[in-house]
């Protein structure tokens, strides 16, 4: 890993956090993350499905379907969250005119697709033989593929929009105005009568469900959660190459150097 | 808790749903890095190639 740009934050205790705004100083910042983020992925990841598969029992009423719970939660978990992430990122480029803000926004809005995907295919999966339906225009199902098509428009707005800077301002604006869907997700099956079941878990009461299947939920929550990191970082870093292609510390990386 | 692998991938009848949800839950999470992980080798080898260009455009100007 090269750091031309910045001698003093290898050798400096004290991490400036500004200096990491910077794409040039976080691109190998980032690569060295990513292996981190991996190997805890795959230790979450191989812990939650052992109890998932073979320590959490079977469900009195659901039988063995309801392993889907599983994925689908943490699925629709980060969904949510990702995208609140997202915007997070996009608005804060938008105020501050950050370059790095609203690349990592860019990184981060393929990931969500993908998990509102799972969540919506896993609860198709689990819908069939618990409802008898594959999909029911219910406000729970409903908003969660608002929040897919959301994901879609953000990513095909900012890939019509030649003009880089114009690109991530427009994007900006459209995952700000999406994150009212967010809570709408969150609150919708308490709003209206839904098919859907409540939460199973809540901030503010003990959760609906055994002990050890919290744990196995928790675990595959945590799985994804580090998956998110590392791939989006991953994707991070390839962002930064392609929109600094032009600057002088792309072309002294070692890896670029031929 | 199972008793045989037929009867762990029976799934208690629910095969089909279980099975489809994990395994399209995998595939997933393996295709999008390597997915990401094309995007950045083909922008690295982009990179490489026009500093290649660079140099022969320096070389052959000497």
């Amino acid at each position: 890993m090269n750091q031309v740009n910045n001698p003093s934050f290898s050798n400096s205790r004290l991490i400036n956090w500004f200096k990491l705004s910077s794409p040039s100083t976080f691109y190998p910042v980032a690569g060295k993350l990513i292996p981190v983020f991996w190997a805890l992925t795959v230790a979450f990841g191989l812990a939650g499905l052992w109890i998932s598969f073979f320590i959490a029992p079977v469900d009195a009423v659901q039988g063995q379907a309801y392993r889907i719970i599983f994925i689908h939660v943490p699925a629709s978990w980060m969904s949510m969250f990702i995208y609140l992430a997202m915007a997070a990122w996009a608005g804060l480029g938008l105020i501050f005119n950050t370059r790095l803000s609203a690349m990592m926004a860019q990184a981060l809005a393929p990931v969500g697709a993908w998990m509102t995907f799972l969540s919506l295919w896993t609860g198709a999966l689990w819908g069939k033989p618990m409802w008898g339906a594959w999909w029911v225009w219910d406000a729970r199902l409903t908003s969660e593929l608002i929040l897919l098509f959301l994901y879609l428009g953000f990513m095909a707005l900012q890939a019509s929009i030649d003009n880089r800077r114009r690109a991530d301002k427009a994007g900006a604006i459209l995952a700000l105005v999406g994150v009212v869907n967010v809570p709408i997700i969150y609150f919708s099956v308490k709003w209206w009568n839904t098919l859907h079941q409540g939460a199973s878990v809540s901030l503010t009461k003990a959760p609906a469900m055994a002990q050890i299947m919290l744990w196995g939920m928790l675990l595959m929550a945590l799985c994804f959660w580090m998956y998110s990191i590392a791939v989006g970082l991953m994707r991070l870093r390839a962002i930064i190459l392609e929109r600094e292609a032009h600057t002088d510390w792309v072309r002294q990386l070692s890896e670029v150097k031929s | 808790m199972w008793n045989s692998p037929a009867e762990f991938f029976a799934m208690g009848g629910y095969a089909l749903y279980v099975w489809g949800s994990f395994g399209v839950c995998v595939l997933v999470l393996f295709l999008e890095p390597l997915l990401v992980r094309a995007r950045f080798k083909a922008i690295v080898r982009r990179l490489k190639q026009e500093q290649l260009a660079e140099q022969f455009d320096r070389e052959s100007s000497k």
